[in-house]
């Protein structure tokens, strides 16, 4: 139509008034219309029917949910000390886009930083694409604030905690490490780290595009700080106790050694210490298998150590008491093609002697007239072969043979400690059962756990069994160098080949478990030292004085009254002559088999 | 000499001040949306009252010359425009020398002020295009539609090549609203844009590389996802995110925060939009097209062709102004640098505005005696 229109209005007058541009006038005002109703229409799409998408959209452009960081618990020890405590640093990030817009100040950044300004462009460079990058971890607070005052754009800092041990290598495998998050990674911080770790807050704040916070808007949650915990740990004992048993390690050239003593009345761990240990302020630089707590993860045959319990299962049985006589001639019995050995012919003994002298074939003779269900069920009615519960992160259960997987030999081996596999913890907390009459408790790290107790063997019994491990640290018995001034001790020593492939090799783990004291037992300690080199092996000669030397110090720490000084100072009955702890052990001759070799076939 | 000089420039200043020769509603939604503008650049730039006094100071000047060329009859201006719009062309020409070597070259730096010859050639080249066709009989035929053609053609061309294809293409746009309105047949409309789109692969089977980056950048700018289509997006959420009643002025995240980009610019019109919501973007479009129909209706109550043409395409260009930077920032159009007139912060463009609405208020002064 307009075609046809224009055409004809071709010949028009000059400068009329044209009608066609009026048309297109109109056709414009219409098309005005027509615009400006579709930008309406738009407007109240977006505004109206799609407002609420459209603000949640914004919303989560801006408003960010950042947590609130939140100092760890302090652990102390039993007296208050403290052993492991969050101190406040600082870390310094970076929006790495803001950054590089000023890169000709990367240099100072760098030299505040204490890092090589190459590193650090690349760095930013390669993470440009993020509003994120640690550039340096936990300065102190004077460092991160001279970087703060270069004014670099888009360089922040966070607050964050670190962990510092003060008590170092002597603490370190109790306690464990943290991440660099602050997060429990081994022994008790891991362990305990849902309670030290405490909740960081959440707070909601409006961040601008550049990642710089404008406003807080709301608290989300409150901050939970951490709680503090208190060990059962006495920070003196373990100190003496690390001391002597890396003086120990020292002395025998030993591999590695573990030392744990409880507190025989509340199943408390008073120490636990291992050598080699590390120091955990710093702790790249530790091989990973100086950071083991051995004394809960790995396992030993115990050896002689187990005898108690074997005797314990003897008298329960009612076809022993103390004073039976048992020959012992001509120290080997032959059993199943295999050969048990003494050390020396010990003769005809009694059981008490089996103890006192650490008879194999005793103790082999005593086991065979058990049945073999009553041996198993004695052990593990004592922990062994289960893990104690003390929660411990890594804890090894040891390995307890059941009846049924037993060979002919087996109840033979195991009377004397073969054949089993045990922590040291496991035999710590055994000896604490005997010498808290026979009422077995899962040791605790907390102080105050008050863990329940289990009768596991006749307190009568019991109270026996530790009067007959009292001759082991004599004279006569294999452990004099246990003994402690002014104080009896119950004990017994530990002398186990490794094992190691199919066999036992030429190795040793030197034992002792002792009571102390005897007569009214507060501590209970067990050593183990993993193949000492020089000079013996011998569990009497090489861990006994260990646990003679931290006995002694702990019985003065605890303010334990002394229940020897008349038989000490007198020279009563029962000692003959002061005991002298550098007097040569009489009752071995070094160098003479202890065991059966391949104990099992 | 220099007396009489003097006498006569300042009795037309006293008549210039005190017998304007103003289209009263046309004047006061002009003020509205200044006024408005300045509010929202207020609030865009965070309480920066020096961005708020600098467009001030635009306005003013601008207002300036809308009363100045308001005097001016419209038969006075049209015996101007060959000059005029040779001298824009002439300072392209300039600005295309000096930027000589450089990658972008637009402004040309005058000391006391620096302005875009382009943003001169949006008033000169309808003013061309209108002389141009005056005298002829309309429709156009092909011979003068040629020749107004090239008249498009060479200031657009070396726009292009500042390069700034957006505005070339809306120079070009103001020139071919004045062809469109002197009544170019249909078909004749139609064989140009099919010329135009035939030719457009010849054309670019002979540009460079970089000039077809620039064409793609130019028609798909989203493409670029961390830069237009992020601002689309944020644009988007800002102007949803102000619902019905808006969020309130100075209380609009999206800019505030800095997630809007140019928000003081081309994106105006969304912080507008989330701080005073719908009702507000309505009021505000009601203002525009009142200042465009009226423009319109100037137009059509214009006393001679070139004051037609020039009239409406005047108010074409405006009309398109708004249409494209509101399309854009609703997601609608793409991203092309169309600032949001009287409103976006820029001080060419605001003065190259109000001087066209005086050339519009000259031609209403100067309209019909009778009514048609």
């Amino acid at each position: 139509m307009m075609f046809r229109k224009d055409q004809l209005e071709l010949p028009a007058p000059r400068r009329s008034a044209g009608p066609s541009t009026r048309k297109r006038l109109y056709l414009v005002g219409m098309l005005l219309a027509l615009a400006a109703t579709g930008l309406v229409v738009r407007a109240l799409d977006l505004q109206v029917v799609r407002k609420d998408f459209l603000q949640s959209q914004g919303d989560a452009r801006f408003l960010r949910e950042i947590p609130i960081p939140v100092s760890r618990g302090t652990i102390f020890d039993r007296n208050g000390e403290p052993l492991a405590v969050s101190t406040p640093v600082e870390s310094i990030w970076a929006n790495p886009q803001e950054v590089l817009e000023h890169a000709e100040r990367l240099p100072a950044l760098a030299k505040a930083l204490g890092v090589d300004a190459g590193d650090l462009e690349q760095r930013l460079n390669q993470r440009a694409d993020r509003e994120f990058v640690y550039l340096k971890r936990q300065m102190s607070p004077e460092a991160a604030q001279a970087v703060l005052a270069l004014g670099i754009p888009g360089v922040n800092e966070q607050r964050e905690f670190r962990r510092y041990y003060p008590s170092g290598e002597a603490m370190a495998h109790v306690l464990g490490i943290t991440n660099i998050d602050d997060r429990g990674q081994e022994g008790l911080e891991l362990a305990f780290d849902d309670w030290l770790a405490g909740k960081p807050g959440l707070k909601r704040v409006i961040r601008d595009r550049l990642g710089h916070t404008v406003e807080n808007v709301e608290l989300v949650r409150e901050p939970q700080p951490g709680r503090d915990l208190a060990l059962s740990i006495d920070r003196r004992i373990q100190y003496l106790a690390y001391r002597e048993l890396a003086r120990a390690v020292q002395e025998f050239d030993a591999k590695s050694a573990s030392m744990v003593i409880l507190d025989v009345r509340s199943g408390e761990v008073l120490a636990m210490v291992n050598q080699p240990s590390y120091n955990p302020n710093a702790v790249g630089a530790s091989p990973p298998a100086a950071r083991r707590n051995r004394a809960v993860t790995d396992v030993i045959e115990p050896g002689s150590t187990m005898k108690p319990f074997t005797i314990a299962a003897a008298l329960e049985s009612g076809k022993w008491k103390p004073n039976t006589p048992i020959d012992t001639s001509p120290g080997t019995f032959q059993y199943l093609n295999h050969t048990i050995r003494d050390t020396h012919n010990h003769g005809l003994i009694d059981v008490t002697g089996v103890l006192t002298y650490s008879s194999n074939v005793g103790a082999s003779k005593i086991a065979l007239t058990l049945e073999d269900s009553h041996l198993y069920d004695m052990f593990r009615r004592f922990g062994f072969g289960a893990s104690t519960g003390s929660g411990f992160p890594g804890e090894s259960p040891g390995l307890l043979p059941e009846v049924r997987a037993w060979n002919g030999l087996t109840k033979v081996t195991l009377a004397y400690g073969y054949g089993l596999n045990v922590t040291v913890l496991q035999l710590a907390e055994a000896y604490a059962a005997l010498a808290n009459g026979g009422r077995l408790r899962q040791p605790s790290f907390v102080k105050g756990a008050d863990n329940p107790a289990n009768a596991v063997l006749d307190p009568q019994i019991a109270s026996t069994i530790v009067k007959m491990l009292e001759t082991v640290v004599s004279p006569e018995g294999t452990a004099l160098k246990a003994a402690v001034a002014n104080y009896s001790v119950a004990g017994k020593t530990g002398t186990s080949h490794i094992a190691s492939g199919g066999g036992y090799e030429d190795k040793y783990v030197s034992l002792f478990a002792g009571i102390v004291p005897a007569s009214a037992p507060r501590l209970v300690g067990v050593v183990a030292i993993n193949d000492p080199q020089k000079k013996s092996y011998y569990g009497g000669f090489v861990s006994a004085p260990v646990f003679s030397r931290v006995m002694d110090g702990a019985m003065r720490l605890l303010d334990v009254p002394p229940d020897n000084v008349r038989r000490w100072y007198t020279g009563g009955p029962d000692v003959g002559a002061p005991i002298s702890p550098s007097s040569p052990p009489p009752d071995y001759a070094p160098g003479s088999t202890n065991y059966e070799e391949g104990g099992t076939p | 000499m220099i007396a009489v000089l003097y006498a006569r420039l300042r009795r037309f200043v006293d008549r210039v001040l005190t017998r304007p020769r103003l289209d009263l509603p046309l004047a006061g939604a002009l003020a509205a949306v200044a006024a408005t503008g300045l509010l929202t650049l207020y609030s865009a730039s965070d309480l920066d009252l020096g961005t708020v006094l600098n467009q001030g100071a635009r306005f003013v000047l601008g207002g300036a010359l809308l009363l100045l060329i308001s005097r001016i009859p419209p038969a006075t201006l049209r015996t101007w425009t060959p000059w005029l719009y040779a001298f824009s062309v002439l300072l392209l020409v300039v600005v295309a020398v000096m930027g000589e070597g450089r990658g972008a070259y637009r402004w040309l730096d005058l000391k006391i002020v620096r302005f875009q010859p382009s943003e001169l050639l949006k008033l000169t080249m309808p003013m061309m295009v209108a002389w141009y066709l005056h005298p002829r009989a309309l429709p156009p035929s092909w011979k003068h539609t040629a020749v107004v053609g090239a008249l498009i053609a060479l200031p657009a061309g070396l726009i292009a090549e500042q390069p700034d294809l957006g505005t070339a293409l809306l120079v070009a746009a103001s020139g071919a609203f004045a062809l469109f309105l002197s009544g170019l047949s249909w078909w004749r409309i139609g064989a140009l844009v099919g010329a135009v789109a035939a030719a457009a692969p010849v054309a670019w089977h002979f540009m460079h590389e970089y000039q077809r980056n620039r064409v793609r950048m130019f028609l798909d700018p989203e493409a670029d996802p961390l830069g237009n289509g992020w601002h689309i997006i944020q644009s988007k959420i800002a102007v949803g995110s102000g619902g019905v009643f808006g969020k309130g002025f100075h209380h609009g995240t999206q800019s505030r925060l800095e997630f809007l980009p140019e928000h003081t610019t081309d994106f105006v019109f969304a912080v507008f939009s989330e701080e005073f919501g719908l009702i507000g973007v309505c009021a505000l479009l009601a203002l525009y097209a009142f200042i465009i129909g009226r423009s319109l209706w100037i137009a059509m109550n214009a006393r001679d062709t070139y004051s037609r043409l020039l009239a409406g395409a005047i108010a074409m260009s405006f009309f398109v102004y708004v249409i494209v930077n509101g399309g854009m920032i609703t997601g609608l159009l793409p991203v092309v640098g169309v600032p949001l007139p009287l409103i976006s912060y820029g001080g060419t463009s605001a003065v190259s505005l109000l001087t066209g609405f005086g050339v519009l208020m000259s031609i209403h002064a100067h309209r019909k005696l009778i009514e048609s």
